[in-house]
């Protein structure tokens, strides 16, 4: 029992890390910009398709056996890409809209996020049902010899050590660079960073080709641990991952990695432990948001929303 | 500036979401010109398709719509409905309810449509069935098992027909589910078998008349697990079952979760077989996953193994279709064949109009056809006599038959 026990916990631990990766980029927007930026799911999927891409039709053969060599390129192409698209639809979707009513910005991410979507349906060969992911890392799986046996993919401990890595380094960015500092300044009064000399344009810029990265590299280590993409994988985790976001308080970014790592504890143990089992998971990540909401409606980590002038 | 690229951009998707909107999918018959010269004078009949012809379902829906487009193809070539052309109409249900609700009525809506084969989906024919029942157009089904389509919601206690247009050439999961068990604790020798569902229609259906089976012949069901069907991580359902120690898993559902559980299976280092029914038997399966040793069921025969389904496979081949017939490539070509001979039959060398939509019925319910899955005739509640099921496994990278068997009741 203890070791079904840890076993969750660990599957709770492995779907926490992808969710608060995916997490940051909804937290950090919402930070500088309070744009919900609901396309930030389809980001996360066009980042493994991208990295599959080069996988199948660029990497030579050679290569593709050897995780040393396959695994950095792609998580680097998989968050180029991933980039170049978030970078995209900041220029073209979100900056026209700059200054109108928030409701604009917020349909137009859905609309970012419908058009994404399609548009990998459409033009990825294949893409109209799940394609399979190779398994760029160490193939097999550690099994701990606690009680029955704890399995875990060497692919899991790879993106919990690279999201959980990834987590720290923006963080220490953000609380130690100076572009981190011009970022917290837009976020706490966009109007006095400006006059301080904070290019606002730069700085919008740069939180979405940080979210756009670790979106991009959290699809190459999805696509890696469950051996299969498909378009909706970006709709799906994404709405676990702002549930993630408003849990630990939208806008902080440790918020969003406890808030991640909540989600994937309370799916995996909610299903084990809780009346109605895994039928009923996605209900207790619910629950939780909406008693968590109750008494602390900003999050964990929130600050409680300020009137702006 | 900016204001106004934004507009015509905007102008130009919604021109784009337009066109796609209004553009028909209505296939113009070949055949109907070159070397044919069937008598067309009495106007065109509409056999339409509602299936999943994009989505992760869309191997077996596309298998369907090549199926039913070579045999109404075949129909004009042979002038087999007197004074009518065929057209082929196939609608996309991308396997969800409410769109194959709108795709049922857009072809119901079409008084030349006469006939319907589909749906893929169980949960997908329980919208499409009433529509097409309330316009009293006849609708084949190659594919779903669920047994309250025909069979209504006491299928098992009392039995009472729901829909009088509603026919299927597949065995229900009141014969598959059973069947599967059968094999797998007898044949295979299971004993402790965890039963998982993705909580739809089919799934939920066949799982637990699996259970049942599977309790009767002495096996113990050691846990009862749903998943969603667009899940991909699984590793909460395994770590649950993983200490029950299941020498097997049986799975109601289909191969996009089937395949990746199955994958995750052996990443727990749980190398048991899955088992599941016919909505697994798909190379994608294996693509997803699957691994050498799953086991699954599928209704009829394997195709290259019936002498009756070598025509079809060799017209198949002929058409030079970009996909595969797929796993209801048969069954399908039978179903849009019951509808045509059926037409024949009530159209005769008269003319059709809605009068004669009972008489079309009443000629499909009478329906005695040496079709490519073998012999096809109807009960009393629109299924299939044919009570044949096939026991696949994957070998290589693809489903092959181990054996194929007439159901019999324990």
């Amino acid at each position: 029992m203890l070791s079904t026990l840890l076993s969750q916990i660990v599957n709770g631990l492995v779907l926490g890390s992808l969710i608060g990766l995916i997490a940051l980029g909804y937290t950090m927007v919402y930070g500088i910009v309070q744009l919900i930026n609901f396309a930030h799911g389809e980001i996360f999927m066009v980042g493994a398709y991208g990295g599959l891409a080069m996988f199948t039709y660029l990497l030579p053969t050679a290569l593709k056996n050897h995780w040393y060599f396959a695994l950095p390129i792609l998580l680097i192409v998989g968050a180029a890409v991933s980039v170049l698209v978030a970078v995209a639809m900041e220029r073209l979707a979100y900056r026209p809209l700059r200054g109108a009513p928030r409701l604009a910005p917020l349909i137009t991410a859905l609309g970012v996020s419908v058009a994404l979507q399609e548009a990998v349906r459409v033009f990825y060969p294949n893409a109209t049902a799940a394609v399979p992911f190779p398994t760029i890392f160490v193939p097999g799986t550690l099994i701990i010899p606690i009680g029955d046996g704890i399995p875990i993919k060497y692919s899991a401990i790879l993106l919990v050590v690279v999201a959980l890595a990834l987590a720290y380094a923006l963080n220490t960015f953000v609380e130690r660079s100076r572009m981190g500092r011009a970022m917290r300044a837009t976020a706490q009064d966009p109007d006095v960073a400006r006059l301080m000399g904070v290019d606002p344009d730069r700085v919008i810029v740069l939180t979405f080709v940080l979210g756009g990265a670790l979106a991009g590299v959290g699809g190459i280590l999805y696509g890696g641990l469950y051996n299969t993409i498909n378009i909706d994988m970006g709709f799906q985790n994404g709405i676990f991952a702002f549930t993630a976001a408003v849990l630990g308080g939208i806008g902080n970014i440790r918020g969003a990695v406890v808030g991640g790592l909540a989600i994937g504890l309370v799916k995996a143990l909610g299903g084990q432990y809780l009346p109605g089992g895994t039928a009923y998971d996605y209900v207790w990540i619910f629950v939780v948001l909406i008693v968590v909401l109750v008494f602390r409606p900003q999050g964990f980590f929130g600050e409680t929303e300020r009137v702006r002038a | 500036m900016t204001r106004r690229r934004t507009v015509v951009t905007a102008a130009i998707l919604a021109g784009a979401l337009g066109l796609t909107a209004c553009g028909t999918n209505r296939d113009e018959a070949a055949g109907s010109g070159g070397g044919s010269s069937c008598d067309t004078s009495k106007g065109t009949l509409v056999i339409g398709m509602v299936a999943p012809l994009s989505g992760s379902l869309s191997a077996l829906g596309l298998g369907m719509r090549n199926s039913t487009k070579l045999a109404v193809d075949q129909a004009n070539q042979k002038c087999t409905v007197k004074g009518y052309k065929l057209d082929f109409q196939p609608e996309d249900d991308q396997a969800t309810a409410q769109i194959a609700g709108q795709a049922a009525t857009k072809l119901s809506s079409d008084p030349n449509v006469v006939g319907v084969v589909g749906t893929l989906n169980s949960s997908t024919a329980q919208t499409v069935a009433p529509i097409l029942d309330a316009k009293k157009i006849v609708m084949v089904s190659p594919a779903n098992t669920n047994p309250t389509l025909t069979l209504g919601q006491a299928a098992t206690t009392a039995p009472a027909r729901p829909f009088k247009t509603y026919f299927r050439v597949a065995t229900t999961d009141l014969v598959q589910g059973p069947f599967g068990a059968q094999y797998l604790i007898q044949k295979a020798g299971k004993k402790n078998i965890a039963v998982i569902n993705d909580g739809k229609t089919y799934g939920a259906g066949l799982a637990a008349t699996f259970s049942a089976e599977a309790t009767k012949l002495g096996a113990k069901v050691v846990a009862q697990e749903q998943v969603g069907e667009k899940d991909t991580d699984f590793s909460g359902v395994i770590a649950k079952i993983r200490p029950l120690n299941p020498d097997a898993v049986y799975y109601g559902g289909e191969y996009p979760v089937a395949g990746p559980l199955s994958a995750q299976l052996a990443g727990a280092g749980l190398n048991i077989p899955l088992m599941g029914g016919d909505g697994i038997v798909d190379k994608q399966f294996v693509a997803l996953g699957g691994r050498v040793g799953d086991l699954a069921t599928n209704v009829g025969a394997p195709a290259d193994q019936l002498p009756s389904a070598a025509t079809f496979i060799s017209d198949y081949k002929a058409a030079n279709f970009a996909e595969d017939f797929s796993a209801y490539g048969v069954l399908t070509y039978d179903a849009a064949n019951v509808i045509i001979n059926g037409l024949a039959t009530a159209v005769g060398t008269g003319t059709f109009d809605d009068s004669k939509r009972q008489a079309l019925i009443d000629a499909v319910q009478a329906t005695k056809l040496d079709g490519a899955s073998g012999s096809i005739a109807f009960d009393q509640y629109g299924d299939t006599t044919n009570k044949v099921l096939t026991v696949y496994g994957v070998k290589g990278d693809n489903f092959a038959p181990i054996e194929t068997g007439t159901y019999k009741a324990s």
